[in-house]
């Protein structure tokens, strides 16, 4: 959009279910990501993946006690970061 | 008599003929084509008819074993969206010019490999998962339908393991009993067996299932996680306090018999 500058958001969450990213959480936050038009990721340790990916997002491994790095990019930046804010607080 | 002793998950007993649960092989052979796009059509026509499949499953499973763990075939249907695995079968069929079926074969290997190699026993078990989305898939461009179990009378149902989608899948009035070679007492199969109110064993081990025959009458007791290809073991249980059997129509006279005959104050 014209004259208009995105500035990304980025925040950190550590796990606390007990099993991690598993599938059932991964496919909720995947289809949590999918509805932003932000271009949000996840990042675990040196490997960063689309939160809307969801075989990528369970291949990550994330596990109880991991730190995530949050990344929203573009769009509703704000209401993204809050949407999947929430849901890592509520869900893991 | 044949006993085989694994892990009950389930406390209950069925008496009954055993039917042995064998999956079909998919075979796919890597075939070079000269024009790519109706490859492409036609795995967009198998992975629409999949996913039709799963969501019939879906429903069925939310019935049957509650929505948290129907949400299973939620994340199937999701897997087979996922852009990842959609690129790489896409631009195996672009790229290297081969048959659909192929390069979904080829692609839930790497994917399998992936989750196979992590250093998660839960993440391990996932391969299974996209082996088993890929499996539909290839069914469906293949035609042919997933096997049902064709019988007249409740059976004991063997198999080395079931997969969700097997568990959910089968006749649910013919069921007597699951008894697996493998699995967890946190499967499916376990879940389900809670929820029907019949014995589910496990891990008796891959030999038991090469020993076994269709057919054969059997003891399934998820108690003690003990399988008895024999009927005679309905004293022993009822001498242990069992009065509830689940029992093949075939087998009530005779398991009657052994109940009258039972002298419980011994």
């Amino acid at each position: 959009m014209k004259g208009r500058y995105y500035i990304m958001k980025t925040f950190d969450h550590t796990i606390r279910d007990e099993l991690g990213i598993h599938a059932r959480p991964a496919g909720m936050l995947a289809k949590i990501a999918k509805n932003f038009d932000s271009d949000i990721t996840i990042t675990k340790g040196e490997k960063t993946v689309g939160a809307a990916k969801l075989m990528a997002l369970m291949g990550l491994g994330v596990k109880c006690g991991d730190t995530i790095t949050v990344t929203v990019n573009g769009g509703n930046e704000d209401a993204a970061a809050e949407g999947i804010k929430s849901f890592l607080e509520n869900n893991l | 008599m044949v006993r085989y002793k694994g892990k009950g998950v389930y406390g209950a007993v069925a008496v009954g003929k055993i039917s042995v649960f064998r999956r079909r092989d998919v075979e796919v052979k890597r075939v070079r084509v000269e024009d790519t796009e109706p490859e492409l059509a036609r795995l967009e026509e198998a992975k629409k008819k999949a996913v039709a499949q799963l969501q019939q499953i879906y429903e069925k499973a939310l019935k049957e074993v509650g929505e948290a763990n129907a949400r299973i075939f939620e994340i199937h249907m999701m897997m087979i969206e996922d852009d990842d695995y959609n690129e790489a079968i896409t631009e195996m069929i672009r790229g290297q010019s081969v048959n659909a079926a192929y390069a979904v074969a080829a692609t839930a290997d790497n994917f399998a490999e992936m989750f196979s190699s992590m250093d998660d026993s839960y993440m391990q078990a996932r391969a299974a998962d996209v082996r088993d989305i890929s499996n539909r898939i290839i069914a469906c461009m293949n035609g042919s339908e997933n096997n049902s179990s064709v019988c007249d009378e409740k059976v004991i149902i063997c198999a080395d393991d079931l997969v969700p989608s097997e568990t959910v899948s089968l006749d649910k009035d013919k069921v007597l009993a699951f008894v697996t070679a493998h699995g967890s007492s946190n499967s499916h199969t376990a879940i389900l067996a809670r929820n029907m109110n019949i014995p589910a064993i496990i891990g008796l081990g891959e030999e038991f299932l090469t020993q076994i025959r269709d057919g054969a009458t059997a003891v399934a007791d998820g108690f003690t996680g003990e399988l008895a290809a024999d009927t005679s073991l309905t004293e022993t249980f009822l001498r242990m306090g069992i009065d509830e059997l689940s029992v093949s129509p075939a087998f009530v006279l005779k398991v009657r018999d052994a109940v009258r005959k039972t002298d419980l104050s011994k």
